[in-house]
């Protein structure tokens, strides 16, 4: 599996949506993403590429978009 | 040497930091004692040689060298432990500095220093067990804090007591907010315990606490510590969840 439909897989076995609601999701734009999901949808990041961010990218990781990038740090090319 | 054998942490992975000396190494050697895989941190490479050396009769200690202040280095040390066993179960947060001085002399690098190590590197610490542990949806965190943390230490302790009060805090909090995964955190606060840490002050004090020492007017012992954190890092603890029990012999400041 690419790492984008992993990435993806992530976010919608976390929060049980579409990829179609994937491009410009942010945090708290839906109610599934709240403080807690965003942990889950953490842990099945570090989970399915096998890093552990850091707590500052942990909150900076604002939106579907905003994740790639942090991703990047972690030579997680997308 | 061989140690005595029993089983409370029989295949359990531990992770406990200030292990060189005192409390954390009693807590080191006897959860391998029972069965655990510890990761033993220090920051003097080499300095756990002789703990790492004995022989236990089920688990083992493997060194892993970091200062706890250092946060890349703390996140290096989780993943670590992750790539080598696949999970941690037990974190036990014991690394900490006493330094004595009145408030009215107490300077911020100083203050600054001791929360460091005392309060933000568990905060760190237990950032990333409880993402690990919360995955694995179970797990126990021990904080090592002390009994002036919530009574108030002597003249002199502003900084070290109340870094302390903060730690039971973090602990009682972290326990509502974890226990949903499974998930508990436990502080255990010694009294005077017969360590470095407590021998460095003038013994004429040292002297007058002990003597106010309920159970037998003795210092406690390192073993007598970690006998608690055994227990709250086993299973025998299962419905344990937010407490910071004292383990002074009933002893006041």
């Amino acid at each position: 599996m690419e790492n984008k439909e992993k990435y993806d897989k992530a976010f919608m076995e976390s929060f049980g949506i579409d990829e179609s609601a994937l491009k410009d999701l942010e945090y708290n734009s839906i109610p599934e993403w709240d403080s807690v999901g965003h942990m889950g949808l953490i842990a099945a990041i570090e989970e399915e590429f096998d890093i552990m961010m850091e707590m500052d990218e942990i909150i900076d990781f604002s939106g579907y978009e905003k994740g790639k990038e942090i991703l990047d740090n972690h030579d997680v090319k997308m | 040497m061989t140690r005595e054998k029993s089983d409370m942490l029989e295949n359990k992975i531990a992770f406990v930091t200030g292990c060189n000396r005192g409390i954390g190494k009693s807590v080191a050697e006897k959860f391998a004692e029972n069965g655990a895989t510890v990761y033993a941190n220090a920051r003097k490479e080499g300095s756990l040689d002789p703990l790492c050396n004995n022989e236990y009769s089920q688990g083992k200690i493997i060194p892993i060298y970091f200062d706890v202040t250092d946060r890349e280095a703390t996140r290096h040390a989780f993943m670590r432990i992750m790539k080598e066993q696949g999970r941690i179960d037990c974190l036990v947060n014991n690394a900490g500095i006493l330094v004595d001085t009145l408030i009215t002399m107490l300077d911020g690098r100083t203050l600054r220093d001791i929360y460091e190590v005392n309060v933000f590197a568990v905060f760190e610490m237990m950032s990333y067990a409880s993402r690990i542990m919360s995955k694995q949806k179970s797990g126990t965190i021990v904080n090592i804090t002390s009994i002036c943390g919530d009574e108030g230490g002597m003249r002199g302790q502003t900084a070290y007591s109340s870094s302390k009060g903060a730690v039971i805090a973090l602990t009682k909090t972290a326990a509502k907010e974890l226990g949903g995964f499974n998930v508990r955190v436990n502080a255990v606060a010694p009294g005077f315990i017969d360590t470095d840490m407590f021998r460095s002050g003038p013994e004429d004090i040292q002297k007058d606490l002990v003597n106010g020492v309920y159970l037998d007017q003795r210092v406690g012992l390192p073993d007598e510590v970690a006998s608690v954190c055994v227990f709250l890092a086993s299973d025998n603890s299962s419905y344990v969840n937010g407490e910071n029990i004292r383990v002074d012999g009933f002893a006041h400041i």
